[in-house]
């Protein structure tokens, strides 16, 4: 059981990490929100839907949602949750990668320390 | 007001709503998907049969909502603001998770997993100083 939980949870963090990634970059290119006018949220929203990479990211996080409610099912949310936590060191190097964002040393030091808590989660899963 | 006061407090409200409605949402999933039941096999059929149960619970619809409304809030956010910002400054919500866990479900929350919770956070706060965006506008 444990093994298909982990196996699982790798699933949700791939595919959930390169969702936001792909989303991220759509709402990048569709522009700044400068106001939360509805007219301005829905030209925004009008121009993302427009972009390719949010349609890729939408699916990617609907595969990676479908995984998540298999887990749930499978083991506890406050193991679960803070376990998906792995998608730090994933999402750090994406987007350095793929979206051209600088990550400081004081981010790789959070991020590591993310990491550590993840491992401390998994080995306290009782 | 200047426009870098502004960025930054139309960033933390948008962080506030995630991280209320984002564990929230997770809980009530949480709960959903134990009353459907583990998941067993994984034949195709199997996994239909799964997931048609899992979509008749009210509990589970009630948890998709919230996490739309934290979706919602998450768009918004990451048109202005790195990834690599918002991403960790919103996982104080695994400390909320956990609470909730414990105390509308009854998960049994052992020290080591929330020392593991804590230095989660502790991460988060170090990536929470850093600017929340290191590329051009585009």
């Amino acid at each position: 059981m444990m093994l298909r939980v982990a196996v699982l949870l790798l699933f949700v963090v791939c595919c959930s990490t390169a969702g936001e990634l792909c989303i991220t970059r759509a709402m990048k290119a569709a522009g700044e929100v400068k106001s939360f006018h509805p007219r301005e949220l829905l030209r925004v929203f009008g121009r993302a839907v427009r972009i390719g990479w949010m349609w890729t990211g939408l699916m990617l996080m609907m595969v990676s949602f479908f995984a998540m409610l298999a887990v749930l099912s499978m083991a506890n949310v406050s193991f679960v949750v803070p376990a998906t936590a792995l998608s730090y060191a994933a999402g750090a190097y994406g987007s350095r990668v793929f979206l051209g964002e600088r990550i400081t040393h004081l981010r790789w030091v959070g991020v590591l320390l993310v990491c550590v808590g993840v491992a401390l989660v998994w080995q306290g899963k009782g | 007001m200047t426009s870098s006061e502004g960025l930054h407090v139309k960033t933390y409200i948008l962080l506030l709503i995630m991280v209320t409605f984002g564990p929230l949402g997770d809980v009530f999933l949480g709960k959903g998907m134990k009353s459907v039941g583990a998941a067993g096999a994984w034949a195709p059929a199997d996994i239909v049969h799964f997931f048609a149960r899992a979509f008749t619970s009210g509990t589970v619809w009630l948890g998709i909502g919230l996490l739309i409304a934290f979706f919602i809030a998450y768009t918004l956010v990451l048109s202005w603001a790195d990834f690599s910002f918002v991403q960790p400054a919103s996982s104080i919500s695994y400390v909320f998770v956990a609470l909730l866990g414990h105390f509308l479900l009854g998960e049994i929350v052992s020290t080591t997993r929330w020392t593991g919770i804590l230095i989660i956070c502790a991460g988060v706060l170090l990536v929470g100083n850093t600017p929340p965006r290191t590329t051009e506008r585009v």
